[in-house]
């Protein structure tokens, strides 16, 4: 049904996609995979209407498609669901659906409200989302929003949908309950293109799978040809032998960071732990377990009502962020593009943002100390070698970005560092080089918490897993008894 | 429980420009027998129109997070393009409708600066005020000019017993509810006004919204400027001074955020205009020093913008915490 025939395309002379050609079936889920920067988004952009390819053509029901825009793309109802929703919190379900076709009364530039609910409602129930279309936006779950986005796709009467790392934001159930809507389309003759870094996922739910490289169609086939270690080969383009690199140092007995029966109504009960000194401790636990906000009391950015944090034996007594990075506390947030980083400054910039007191003398930058710092660092986090200092933070790729950011924690020497999924939406390769700094890190005698959605990660890097549900700690599991079905019982809150 | 507790705070503050008002009243009530008679509260209902009318424009502006600081501007050159006019023996509805198109003009020229070349709207209506008053100030001279009884009769004409400026600001409210909670476009109003590239990405006209915004702003200012000079009855070098500011502090007060996306004409917006005018003309009846009305002018503008900044904090908050007792089975 749809068809990309040797798509081509460069920016400023660097080739991004070069002859990619591969098709979709109605009815079919295609699994598109690649690291970051292997050209799936240009291809998205492509089809969207937001770029032309320099050679090659789209086809459409074997008729030659230019989309010149995203309306272009909707009238040949394709639909794209992105990594961050298109959605807006003020406005309701059924307006978000039906923002740019209102149903009119008459001739009148009038919404026929009537008729607007009565068709949400209908959408609405064939994504099995039990809300009135009235609601606003903004009062919905991050797993509602979408199956919201999805209506939108049914209300254009999409044929292809475009799912763009569609479950990091999501619970599992949130996933499971997108999963079984996905495969009620392909039912209904839907295509579907499904991009993701959840390996296990493209797995599970995709009839074929193409692998993307450096811009090149490096694989494509049905999925029984492929596995997960195939996929990651494939992928990097070098099989890594090891995904988790061996660390050879243990932890001391030394606690780095305590979290004595902190409580906050509504947010933690009673979370009591030690972090020793050289030790990788997980924080397992689904989204909404209460694990962001544990970090976040924990690095002082929220409040707690009862309960205290130490660091290296003393009480933090005023609580805030300036007082955890005074006692080299360090943290890096979930959401890097909004918490993380200053997306428009530069490299240099943005890794000097922490420690940029330290680097002044009397008021005056000592900028030979800051460059000097910040190439050492960019060495130390092994930052893409072609990116400049001076380059904006947005124009790198999500992996090198994450480098920015623990570089920017790095330059201030913490002793306690938070890494709230680190790895996530990043690609294989550079997560392998993140596992590698943090062993470096503990080496040292830093002590790590890590937060991750994913169990094998935790399993892979810690030395010591928390399980986290509903604001508790429900479970402590050493290395030796690290076993995912009891992590996930235990993050399931389940006996 | 710690999230209903932020929720709560919410729905006071979106509630608190009606509480205020309700207190306002209240008070000066209490302090000046005279301020309930139906004499009053009429007048007051007919002070408040031109700012009202002129805010409500200003509330399409600032849905779209954006800001129009040109309306006193156009006022002025409208007012004087009606003087000469009217002084020349022009008819009077040919010299109103040549000052809405002075509106619709100033209006479509800070849409075309915003939307064409890409300057942010402060500047680019920051540039249009000062534009627009040296033209007044060059159309008329510098020189007052006194318009004929006639026009001053068109402030204390009766429609149906209703004041023609409270009748003209009913009609302009009506409308302008109607088209933002009921129309394609005032839905589209408050899109753009969440997120422009989101609205852009998802097909919407975004040049065409907020153009239709910016000339809606235009011809409010005109109509109010129009009700404003039927009641002073003089075009003066000083007219529609600073009355951007007070349609944003109305707007404001109102509950419509300067960073937008949230707002309403009614109450919203009705109120602040209405709140305004109770203040001053309370203040007048109590005989208060006519030294404290600028001061209690920017207190109203304090809280106004207090009053913002603290809602999109305590909305930031309630975006934060998640938590949610959920995946219980």
């Amino acid at each position: 049904m749809f068809e990309f025939r040797g798509i081509s395309k460069g920016f400023f002379g660097v080739p991004v996609l070069s002859d990619v050609s591969f098709s979709i079936e109605s009815g079919s889920t295609v699994g598109l995979v690649g690291e970051n920067g292997a050209g799936k988004s240009t291809l998205m952009n492509i089809m969207g209407g937001n770029h032309q390819p320099d050679a090659g053509t789209l086809m459409l029901d074997g008729v030659s498609f230019e989309p010149r825009g995203p309306r272009d793309a909707a009238m040949a109802r394709i639909a794209f669901i992105h990594q961050e929703l298109n959605l807006f919190p003020n406005l309701s379900i059924a307006e978000n659906l039906f923002l740019t076709s209102f149903p009119r009364r008459g001739g009148m530039p009038l919404i026929d409200r009537k008729t607007m609910r009565k068709r949400a409602a209908a959408l609405l129930a064939e994504v099995e989302l039990d809300m009135p279309p009235d609601t606003l936006v903004e009062h919905l779950t991050a797993g509602e929003r979408q199956l919201v986005e999805i209506t939108k796709a049914l209300s254009i009467e999409a044929r292809l949908i475009i799912l763009d790392e569609p479950t990091t934001s999501l619970t599992a159930r949130e996933t499971e309950r997108l999963f079984a809507l996905m495969a009620r389309l392909r039912g209904r003759g839907i295509a579907i293109i499904y991009i993701s870094h959840s390996l296990d996922d493209v797995l599970r739910i995709c009839d074929r799978i193409v692998v993307l490289r450096d811009g090149k169609l490096v694989a494509s086939g049905p999925r029984e040809e492929f596995t997960k270690e195939r996929l990651v080969t494939l992928m990097v383009g070098r099989a890594i032998q090891q995904y988790f690199p061996p660390r050879v140092t243990r932890p001391s007995a030394d606690p780095a960071l305590e979290a004595i029966g902190l409580s906050h109504a509504g947010v933690v009960h009673n979370v009591s732990f030690t972090l020793q000194r050289g030790e990788v401790l997980g924080l397992a636990g689904l989204m909404g377990s209460g694990r962001t906000e544990l970090a976040r009391i924990l690095f002082g950015l929220d409040e707690c009502e009862h309960g205290e944090v130490r660091v290296q034996g003393r009480s933090l007594r005023s609580h805030s962020a300036r007082e955890s990075i005074r006692q080299r506390v360090a943290f890096l947030t979930e959401d890097r593009r909004s918490e993380g980083l200053c997306v428009e400054a530069s490299i240099t910039d943005n890794l000097a943002l922490v420690t940029l007191p330290s680097l002044a003398r009397l008021g005056w930058l000592d900028l030979g100390k800051l460059f000097a710092s910040t190439a050492a660092i960019c060495m130390a986090v092994r930052l893409n070698r072609s990116a400049r200092a001076s380059q904006p933070a947005k124009s790198l790729s999500g992996g090198n970005q994450q480098k920015v950011v623990l570089g920017k924690w790095l330059l201030a020497e913490p002793t306690v560092f938070i890494l709230d999924e680190p790895t996530r939406g990043i690609d294989v390769g550079a997560k392998s080089e993140i596992y590698t700094l943090i062993n470096e890190l503990v080496a040292r005698g830093v002590a790590v918490l890590v937060i991750s959605s994913e169990i094998e990660e935790l399993i892979g890097i810690c030395d010591r897993i928390l399980v986290m549900s509903r604001g508790e700690l429900r479970d402590e599991v050493d290395r030796p008894d690290f076993d995912r079905e009891r992590i996930l019982r235990a993050a399931l809150n389940k006996p | 429980m710690s999230s209903a507790h932020p929720r709560l705070l919410l729905i006071a503050l979106n509630n608190a420009p009606t509480v205020l008002f309700a207190l306002v009243l209240a008070a000066f009530g209490l302090l000046a027998p005279q301020f309930f008679t139906g004499q009053n509260l009429t007048n007051i209902g007919v002070q408040a129109s031109s700012t009202a009318i002129v805010a409500i424009g200003m509330t399409f502006v600032l849905l779209t997070a954006g800001i129009d600081l040109s309306v006193g501007a156009s006022m002025f050159v409208g007012a004087a393009v009606v003087g000469k006019m009217v002084l020349a023996g022009q008819p009077l509805p040919l010299a109103l409708a040549a000052m809405i198109g002075v509106g619709a003009m100033f209006g479509a020229l800070n849409a075309l600066l915003i939307t064409r070349v890409g300057v942010m709207p402060f500047v680019v209506t920051l540039a249009t005020l000062y534009m627009g008053r040296g033209l007044a100030l060059w159309i008329t001279q510098t020189r007052a000019m006194n318009l004929p009884e006639s026009f001053l009769q068109l402030g204390s004409l009766k429609l149906a017993g209703i004041p023609l400026p409270i009748a003209l600001f009913v009609a302009v409210l009506v409308l302008a509810h109607v088209t933002l909670t009921r129309t394609p476009f005032g839905r589209q109003v408050y899109a753009v006004g969440a997120d422009l590239e989101a609205a852009r990405k998802a097909g919407l006209d975004t040049r065409r919204i907020l153009f239709g915004v910016y000339l809606i702003c235009g011809v409010c200012a005109a109509l109010g400027g129009i009700i404003s000079l039927a009641q002073i009855g003089a075009v003066s070098p000083k007219f529609g001074e600073y009355r951007e500011f007070t349609a944003i502090a109305a707007a404001v007060l109102g509950g419509t955020s300067l960073f937008g996306g949230r707002g309403h004409v009614l109450p919203g917006t009705v109120i602040g205009a209405l709140l305004i005018q109770s203040v001053e003309n309370g203040l007048v009846i109590l005989n208060a020093d006519p030294y404290l009305y600028p001061l209690v002018t920017s207190a109203i503008i304090f809280a106004a913008v207090l009053l913002d900044s603290t809602r999109n904090r305590v909305l930031a908050r309630i975006g934060r915490r998640k938590i949610r007792i959920e995946e219980t089975k």
